[in-house]
């Protein structure tokens, strides 16, 4: 953590947190909220740009259907009610990237309501999970995302601000959590779960460097016990999941230590400096704020019926909770797993591509388990960068299950695909397709020469020890260098020690 | 040539028949703008050099033998708060003094796809906030009727062009009363389409859910054709309705006979003109002459009208009218040295003093702890002004008044009373509150030679009863042409 206040812990134990979570999130949609204009980050400035999100004088929104399908998706999936009828709303501010004076909002009849996230305590680490608890989601709403001020890389930048307005009408939504947090982790794996189940429903990349996932925390402390809540303070400027959960732990303690000692708390927004590890409150001036909400007289009321709900609703991919239990369900592997291959939907689909592709998809879920991941682990790399692709797994597991290889000779081969960096397949074609030997004549030579050169172990075997045919089949291997079919090698030597 | 003969009637008949050329007929309007606008200053800018080259095009065709498109080579007007692509556009502001809009208002585009040829943008109040015209940026509108009296407004330039025959006809926007008044003063024509009825884009909003665009034209018939090709749902503008566009002009050749038209006492109370009660009633008896029923109505909520249309169009038009704030266009002060700075001299400099006035009186309305009294009350108002209305359709098919309380007022008369002012539209600003269509048509000249206007208000997307009346009543009076 980046906090330098030492509190005692009897005295953060006497203060409960009460964390509250708004997070904006830009739709993927091919144009923008309000014109035609493509919606599409990374093009040089004020290229994506016409009267209607210009402001120009004159020109008037006209909403985008995507966006309104996106939004109802997103809310479906974070389990929201949907408004039948939500009403826009301008809200007015003047900021230079702000071209109207105001932004097209939703205020007091937004577009969904009454959702939740699960927590599963997953952030207390592995074996986690048995802590479920509900955040409820106050709202999601529809709105415009702003310009860009640029205050720096100019070489007048000292004395002018530029502004990119590109970004100006890039359809966003609003998700507004309840105050139902109640610890910095809890904050985190709100967001995580947040961030997975929008990238799920693929209606935003949730990219936090590129700001298509922004949030805001607002956060208090009350004695353990008290009903009511403590004076908040909203903490903006944060743009990492981590940096939220240490800029919470920073106002947390500041908060605890202002009320022990005889202070109070103001309600204000303050910004996170990550360097610092701190937070600050902003002068006064920037945060009197006066929106005058009033509905946007340019668009009519947004009606989303209920059969209009329901194609919308059938679009829905399977959620990566229900995934993950049918992954364990189906593939016979733990939860703990089952949320590693569902890190991402892309990942879990190419997963579940390969293992239902593959002779038996629980040996591909298995080789993912017990040979992938503790390499990728050694290796520091996440499933998505792994040399072997889900493909190769599924490839390499048919090899074992039809008997080509051995699992000895796909350790090794795995190791070469993480050494050369290079997908199960390739490595296996370079190393000249190996097979692992089923020439009983030569196998029979190699086992014939052991027996007699081993007579001790012979005799015990006779004697009834059958376990050390276990040692043969090591010999076998070892002088076939591996190539030798394991069940073959078997056979062969319990006819011969039999005889 | 006499200007003063041409309808939009008779000129696009004439050019159709190759008996009027419109390259000729542009440059006779231009030279008559040249003699006769310095003392009227009904336009602001005007667009010669792209009105001849459209001319020209439609000349061309007609020489061709092409057929040629419904209003072709008809000059027109249009008030200087619609767009048109490589034109200024000031709203009569000068917060917007050289700017030139990029892109062409819907409006301004179907006219011209019709084939008429826009001549000039008409000066108009600052951002359409006036009744007189005086408050322009640049200069005011003399009444062409009467020099030393006002033309009205906010479309007084649009009316004024139209009256002093500048044009054949213009477009002017009405968000309280801004077409029918001053065409009411300039004893022309001017007709108020349903909300949704007319695209807004292209229009430089004042208060958007009050602001129309609508014709200004001569005679009745003239309207109803210009409406019909303005007309229509736009996919730009997402209040616009979908609702199919009639022929207005076959529609107004019907009779009245057996229309009922309902007269509201709530509008020929205290406070109006004699000279202009007795032209109404008089108007009124016509239309009983031509076979309408006359029904007295009443319409309670009336007296709330004016208060209830200052809340909400203040409101609207404080948000409107932030993006006038020195980043992108418009005047951006010199000497401020903050950003905040920039915003309050920018504006302070670019805004004229009504327009100040109403940005505050409507950010007030809307702050935090007001908004309740002040903006949600009149909304739950103008629900009551509309069921008024609805109530009065259920008796009666249109309802006629006076369009003004009084005739033309004197130039400086009124500009340091603006509650005086904002009564000369009492009898407008329902119409606009409640979305409903009217027009005001010429019903007589006052003692001073002064135009009267008679306002005739009709139900939702029913334009063409309420042209069809207007249009009976001017055959009666002979007032048409």
């Amino acid at each position: 953590m980046a906090t330098s206040t030492a509190l005692p812990k009897e005295v953060r134990a006497k203060y409960e947190p009460v964390i509250g979570l708004e997070v904006h999130v830009q739709l993927l949609t091919a144009s923008k909220i309000f014109c035609g204009c493509a919606n599409r980050f990374g093009d040089p400035p004020n290229t994506n740009v016409c009267p209607v999100c210009l402001g120009l004088p004159g020109a008037l929104p006209v909403l985008n259907r995507q966006a309104v399908e996106f939004a109802v998706l997103a809310s479906k999936a974070l389990g929201c009610r949907i408004n039948e009828t939500s009403i826009f709303a301008r809200k007015n501010y003047f900021y230079p990237d702000l071209p109207k004076g105001y932004q097209i909002s939703q205020y007091d009849k937004p577009l969904a309501e009454f959702g939740h996230i699960e927590l599963h305590g997953t952030n207390a680490g592995k074996g986690a999970g048995t802590t479920k608890r509900n955040i409820g989601i106050t709202r999601v709403h529809l709105e415009e995302d702003a310009g860009k001020s640029i205050h720096d890389g100019f070489a007048d930048s000292a004395s002018s601000t530029y502004l990119d307005l590109n970004r100006c009408g890039t359809p966003l939504i609003e998700i507004v959590s309840e105050p139902d947090m109640r610890s910095p982790d809890e904050a985190y794996e709100y967001l995580t779960k947040l961030k997975e189940i929008i990238l799920f429903t693929g209606v935003s990349d949730c990219n936090m460097e590129e700001g298509s996932l922004r949030c805001d925390a607002n956060v208090s402390v009350r004695p353990v016990g008290q009903k009511e809540f403590g004076t908040k303070a909203e903490v903006k400027n944060v743009n990492s999941f981590r940096f939220i959960r240490e800029a919470l732990e920073y106002e947390i303690e500041r908060q605890i230590e202002l009320i022990e000692s005889g202070d109070k708390v103001v309600q204000e927004t303050r910004l996170y400096n990550a360097n610092e590890g701190k937070t600050y409150g902003m002068r006064s001036k920037e945060r009197a704020h006066d929106y005058r909400y009033f509905p946007e007289p340019d668009l009519l009321p947004l009606v989303v019926d209920a059969a209009w709900q329901k194609q919308i609703e059938a679009t829905m991919p399977e959620l990566p909770d229900a995934r993950r239990q049918r992954f364990v369900r189906d593939f016979g592997i733990t939860a703990y797993d089952a949320e590693v291959l569902t890190a991402s939907k892309s990942f879990a689909d190419q997963f579940e591509e390969a293992a239902k592709a593959a002779k038996n998809p629980k040996r591909v879920a298995n080789l993912v388990q017990s040979e992938l991941q503790g390499r990728l682990k050694a290796k520091g790399l996440t499933i998505e960068q792994s040399p072997i692709s889900m493909k190769g797994v599924a490839f390499s597991a048919d090899l074992v299950e039809s008997g080509a290889i051995s699992s000895k000779m796909l350790k090794e081969l795995y190791d070469l695909s993480f050494e050369r960096n290079k997908d199960f397949p390739l490595i296996y074609e370079q190393e000249g397709s190996p097979k692992q030997s089923t020439d009983t004549g030569a196998l029979e030579r190699i086992i014939d020469e052991l027996i007699a050169a081993n007579p001790k172990q012979v005799e015990q075997y006779k004697a009834g020890k059958k376990t050390i045919v276990g040692f043969f089949v090591g010999q076998v291997m070892k002088a076939s260098k591996g190539q030798a079919n394991p069940s073959v090698v078997n056979e062969l030597l319990t006819k011969k020690l039999e005889s | 040539m006499d200007l003063s003969a041409l309808t939009v009637e008779s000129t696009r008949t004439a050019v159709a028949e190759r008996v009027l050329n419109p390259v000729a007929l542009a440059e006779e309007f231009y030279k008559k703008i040249e003699a006769d606008d310095p003392q009227i200053g009904a336009y602001l800018t005007l667009c010669k050099d792209r009105a001849m080259k459209k001319a020209a095009a439609v000349q061309a065709a007609a020489d061709k033998g092409d057929a040629l498109p419904p209003l072709a080579g008809v000059p027109v007007a249009i008030k200087d708060v619609m767009t048109i692509a490589g034109v200024q556009a000031t709203a009569g502001s000068k917060i917007l003094k050289g700017w030139i809009a990029p892109y062409t208002a819907t409006v301004v585009q179907r006219l011209e796809d019709a084939g008429a040829i826009v001549l000039g943008k008409t000066n108009c109040d600052e951002f359409a906030m006036g009744s007189s015209n005086e408050n322009s940026g640049y200069f005011p509108v003399h009444n062409p009727r009467d020099l030393s009296r006002v033309p009205g407004g906010s479309s007084g330039g649009s009316a004024a062009a139209v009256a002093a025959n500048l044009c054949v006809a213009a477009l002017g926007s009405d968000t309280g009363g801004s077409i029918r008044q001053p065409a009411a003063f300039c004893g022309v024509v001017g007709l108020l389409p349903t909300y949704g009825r007319v695209s807004r884009y292209g229009l430089i909003a004042f208060a958007s859910s009050l602001d129309h665009i609508g014709p200004i034209t001569k005679t009745v018939k003239d309207a109803a054709i210009l409406l019909r090709y303005i007309a229509g749902r736009d996919k730009c503008d997402s209040t616009s309705a979908d609702v199919p566009v009639t022929d207005y002009e076959a529609e107004i050749g019907k009779p009245a006979k057996g229309l009922r038209l309902g007269v509201p006492k709530e509008y020929f109370g205290e406070g109006l003109d004699t000279e202009v009660s007795t032209a109404v009633e008089t108007a009124i008896q016509k239309l009983a002459q031509a076979g309408c029923e006359i029904v007295p109505i009443s319409l309670p909520h009336t007296e709330y009208a004016v208060p209830t249309y200052y809340i909400i169009a203040t409101a609207e038009a404080s948000a409107n009218l932030a993006r006038f704030d020195g980043v992108r266009y418009g005047h951006r002060s010199s000497s401020a040295h903050t950003l905040s700075e920039m915003y309050r001299r920018s504006r302070d400099e670019g805004f004229g003093a009504e327009v100040k006035r109403r940005i505050m009186l409507g950010t007030y309305a809307l702050s935090a702890g007001y908004y309740d009294a002040y903006y949600r009350k009149a909304q739950q108002v103008r629900t009551l002004l509309t069921r008024d209305f609805e109530n009065a359709f259920q008796q009666v098919d249109a309802i006629v008044t006076p369009t003004t309380p009084t005739p033309a007022f004197k130039l400086g008369e009124k500009v340091d009373d603006p509650v005086s002012m904002y009564l000369a539209d009492i009898y407008t600003v329902t119409a606009d509150l409640v979305g409903v269509p009217g027009i005001s048509v010429p019903c007589g000249i006052s003692k001073e030679g002064l135009p009267i206007g008679l306002q005739i208000l009709g139900g939702h997307f029913d334009e063409a009863t309420v042209l069809r009346i207007a249009h009976v009543y001017e055959h009666e009076t002979g007032t048409g042409r």
